[in-house]
This record gives C-alpha cells, structure tokens and sequence, in this order.
C-alpha cells in the first residue's frame, strides 16, 4: 500500500552558506521500505535522524529529491497537486503533531471537515465527528469551541478526530499519543488497532516504546538512511 | 483496494481544466507587468498568487478578468478563447460564469444602494424579473454570508467593513459563477473578521464547487484558502505547487525568502 524505493531528500538553503548555490544539506538516502494492508510500522531513530521528514515526503508536504514513492498506486515524488489532494482527501489519512485550522470554527465542523470534502452531508459528518469526540473525552461543552484555545493534549485529541474520521486505507501517525493521559492513550492505541484489524496500512512514529510494542508489526530505524550516520 | 483508488486518478485525468493560460504577458511600456505565464486551474479548485508589491498579481488577475488584454499568451475558459471573443460575447460571459471580488468593497458595491439591491441587481443583469422571488433570493444570501436579513434595506455605507466585503461576496456569488477573482479579499479587515470570512469562502467554495484565483500578500490565509500556490516575482512566476509543500518546503530562494520573513504560517 505504500512503497518506497531509493528515495532521497537535500534541503537548498538558497539564502545561508556561501557562494551562489547556497547550503546543500542532505538529509536522507537510499529509503526504500514498504507497508501492506493491515501492518504498522514505527519508525525509530534518535532526534534529527529524519522520522517526520520521511513521513512528509510521503504526505506529498516534502519535495522528494529522487526516487519513488508509492501510495495507493500513485508515486507521490511525481504526482500533481491535484492528484496529491486526491490522495489525501480519499487515500492517505495524516495525524500531524500539531493541529492548524481557522481560528474561530467551531471544534466538530473541523473533525467533521474531511468527510464534508468527500461529499458527506454535514448532518452525517457531524454525527460521526461527534461519536469520535465523545469516545476520545473530549468534554461536549468545547465541541462548540475553536479547539485554538484549547490545551496540548485537547488539541492532539481533535487532531486524531480528524484522522480517524474516514477509514483511510493508508495512514500516516506523527507522535499520535505524545501529550495523552493514559484513558485517552488507550483510546487511541485501540483506534489504531481497529484500522489495522480493518486494513489500513499504518506508518508511525511513537516515542512510547510501551505503545509501539502494543501496535505495530515491525520497527524500522531510520538512522540506516540518514547520509553520515549510517553503521 | 488498489483497484478503487486508482479509479480516482482515472476520474481526474478526464477532467478539463476551467481555466486554462499559456505564456500569458503585459507590458506597461518597457516596464514588465507580468511575463510568460501558464497554469490550469480544475473546478472546485484554489489558487493563490503570492509575491511581494509590484510583482505583478494584480496585472495578472485584471488579464485573466478581461480588465485588461493581455500583450502576449493565450486565456481558455471552459475551452473557449477569452482573447479572440467578440467583446459582447466575452462580456455576457463574464457576468454570468465569473466574478471578481476587489479588495475595496467601494469598488465592488454600489454604496448609495440597498443591501438587498446591491445582490438583486446581479441576478437582474442574468435575466431574473419576479420582485418577490429576487428578494427571497437576496434574503437567503444575506444569511448565507452572516448579514441579518433584517438589515435587508440597509444601504452598505452603514456596514461595517468586514459586513460590507461579506456583502460584496454575495453580490458575486448569488449568480452562481464557475470562477471568481479575489484581490486581497481579506486584506484590511481585522484578525477575528479576517478569521469568519476565510470560514465562509471555505463552505462556499467546497458546497459550490467553485474555483477561485486569489491574490494575496497573506500567506497565513493562501495556507487556509488555498489548495496551490503560484510564488511572483517582478513579473515571473518563480516557483509553484501544492500550497503547502510551497511554504514548508520552498525550492527557489525567493520563496525561502518569503517564508522566512514572516512568523510562523
Ligand atoms: N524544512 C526544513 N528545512 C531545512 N532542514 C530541515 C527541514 N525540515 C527538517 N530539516 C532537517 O532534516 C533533519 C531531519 O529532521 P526531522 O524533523 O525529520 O527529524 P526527526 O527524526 O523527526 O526528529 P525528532 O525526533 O526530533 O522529531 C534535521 O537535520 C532537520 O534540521
Ligand atoms: N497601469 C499601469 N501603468 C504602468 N505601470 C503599471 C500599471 N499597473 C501596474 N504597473 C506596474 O506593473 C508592475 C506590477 O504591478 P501590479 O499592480 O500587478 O503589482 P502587485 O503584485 O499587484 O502589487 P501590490 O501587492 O502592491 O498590489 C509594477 O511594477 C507596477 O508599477
Ligand atoms: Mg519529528
Ligand atoms: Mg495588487
């Protein structure tokens, strides 16, 4: 469901280094992995060594420098921004660490949103979004609220709301239980595993080894694509 | 499960663009307005136009209008020649499938009329003749776009600025166009009203369908608005893509430049 094959990523710092071609950093090389239907797999690696750059790249978010990236049939790496938004709206679910949307709309109508681009009438939408909510405690009387003001561990709930709002058969978790109680972490480890027990082919990073243990499959080390730090 | 989703590319590829430009240029003189031009834009999609003062996205937005002609390049709109049409013919089009939001709603509405008559006059211009049915029309706008109905009669020179660009957004939109233009749709108004409009030209745009090309210094509100990015410098396009690989992941120094210089979007 999602394939990578020797794909690399360098950031041009146009504006900082010397000389006219700026600083060229190279980040990641020689990535190639691959998630089935119905497996999970954390990616591991200390601080810096390129987990969310990886996860980006695959979301479309990071420009890939070579190499292939396939999720549901499409290489990312080359695909249009219109296929992409294809793939995110109908493919690839992605729970981000952190939540960006319109100041000032009202916490339901943003979990609700994704299934609204999908053509679900807003009754349906809102009644599913409101069934995930109630499931991840979030207190009723917010729903109303733009979860802006919210707290970090309110916020990550609404975040995995809108993650978990359509049954994506790819997705993609970003430190998905890094500021949650442990009742809201359990209700999220068994949101992820409910995904994979229906097929979705997940990709993770967990810095919860106990979480990581209960989800996923397999790890795999970044660290081994990570130019300069290779074994 | 690979089969389904490769059906929603084979969907996509059968699709026209709405708009279609190509090498599209103006001079003013020997100086450059904007040069060399080209994009697609899909229904249902948003564009936005980025770049600092004087790049060239209101040469550009007036070219695509038909405010301006365009020295070189060519402008399709549902595969027809906007350039070569006769000017009645383009006109009439113009009113009845585009729209064009100013940044000023002075510019955009007639201030010494109504509310109610600043949306009926547009459904009048398209053919519309029952009173009662134009007014209900005009009431059901007003609510769309957060305006007391009561206020109906009211002439815009007694709104405030963020009610008289919702007001604005109604007048166009109530004929149902296919494309809008916005210039600096948002731009002084403050933060919290900023924040409702963006709101409301969300649910329109995806409950409509509709594409929009949108011209803005903000890149908070292309981020929130739109779903690709086209990067102006003095006239050129230097760099364009998804919105928001062209903010996090900017290839071209400019771009770097652009998203340096402001707080985090
Ligand atoms: N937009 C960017 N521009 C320049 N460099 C970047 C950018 N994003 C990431 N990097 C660099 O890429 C490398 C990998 O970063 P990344 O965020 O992927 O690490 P990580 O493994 O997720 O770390 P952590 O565990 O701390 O979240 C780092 O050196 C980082 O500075
Ligand atoms: N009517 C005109 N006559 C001569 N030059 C013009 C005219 N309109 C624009 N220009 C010039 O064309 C260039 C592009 O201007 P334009 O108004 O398109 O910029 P812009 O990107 O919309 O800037 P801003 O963000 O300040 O609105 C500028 O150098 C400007 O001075
Ligand atoms: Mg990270
Ligand atoms: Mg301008």
């Amino acid at each position: 469901m999602i394939t990578l094959k020797d794909v690399s990523k360098t950031f041009t710092l146009h504006n900082q280094g010397d000389g006219q071609s700026g600083a060229v950093i190279p980040v990641m090389a020689g990535v190639s992995l691959s998630v089935a239907p119905g497996e999970c797999v954390a990616l591991t690696g200390r601080s810096g060594a390129g987990k969310s750059t990886l996860m980006r790249m695959i979301h479309g978010n990071y420009l890939a420098a070579s190499g292939e990236i396939l999720v549901g049939g499409l290489d990312v790496a080359k695909a249009s921004p219109r296929e992409i938004l294809a793939l995110r709206r109908e493919v690839l679910g992605y729970v981000s660490q952190f939540l960006r949307v319109v100041p000032r709309v009202a916490t339901l109508d943003v979990v609700a949103e994704p299934l609204l681009t999908l053509g679900i009438p807003a009754t349906e939408a809102r009644a599913r979004a409101a069934t995930l909510l109630a499931r991840l405690n979030l207190p009723e009387r917010l729903w109303s609220l733009s979860p802006t003001t919210f707290s970090g561990g309110e916020q990550q709930r609404v975040n995995i709301a809108r993650g978990f709002i359509h049954p994506y058969p790819a997705m993609l978790l970003d430190e998905p239980t890094a500021s949650l109680d442990a009742a809201n972490r359990e209700v999220v480890l068994s949101l992820i595993l409910e995904a994979r027990a229906r097929g979705a082919a997940i990709l993770g990073i967990f810095h919860d080894e106990d979480a990581r243990a209960r989800v996923c499959d397999r790890l795999l080390d970044v660290t081994g694509f990570t130019p300069g730090l290779a074994a | 499960m690979d089969g389904a989703e490769m059906s929603i590319y084979a969907r996509m590829k059968g699709a026209e663009p709405l708009l279609s430009v190509r090498n599209l240029s103006k001079f003013y003189g020997s100086r450059i307005g904007c040069a060399d031009v080209s994009f697609d834009l899909y229904p249902g999609e948003v564009l936005g136009i980025v770049g600092e003062s004087g790049s060239g996205k209101s040469t550009l937005l007036s070219c695509l209008a038909g405010h301006q002609t365009p020295d070189e390049g060519r402008i399709a709109f549902d595969g027809r020649d906007m350039i070569a049409m006769a000017e009645p013919e383009r006109r009439r089009l113009a009113r009845s499938e585009q729209a064009f939001v100013h940044q000023s709603p002075r510019d955009g509405l007639r201030m010494g009329v109504s509310a109610g008559g600043n949306i009926g006059e547009r459904l009048m211009a398209v053919g519309a003749r029952n009173y009662g049915a134009i007014r209900e029309t005009a009431l059901d706008w007003l609510g769309r776009v957060e305006i007391d109905g009561a206020r109906i009669d009211d002439r815009p020179s007694a709104f405030s600025g963020g009610m008289q660009q919702r007001l604005q957004i109604a007048r166009n939109l109530v004929t149902a166009p296919r494309l809008v233009f916005m210039d600096e749709p948002t731009g002084g108004l403050d933060v919290s009203v900023q924040a409702r409009l963006l709101d409301l030209l969300r649910g329109l745009v995806r409950d409509l369908g509709l594409s929009v090309v949108l011209v803005t210094h903000d890149l908070a509100v292309v981020r929130l608005l739109a779903h690709r990015l086209m990067v102006m410098k003095s006239g050129h396009v230097v760099e364009q893509g998804l919105t928001d690989q062209v903010l996090d992941d900017p290839q071209h120094g400019y771009t770097q430049l652009l998203v340096s210089s402001v707080l985090q979007v």
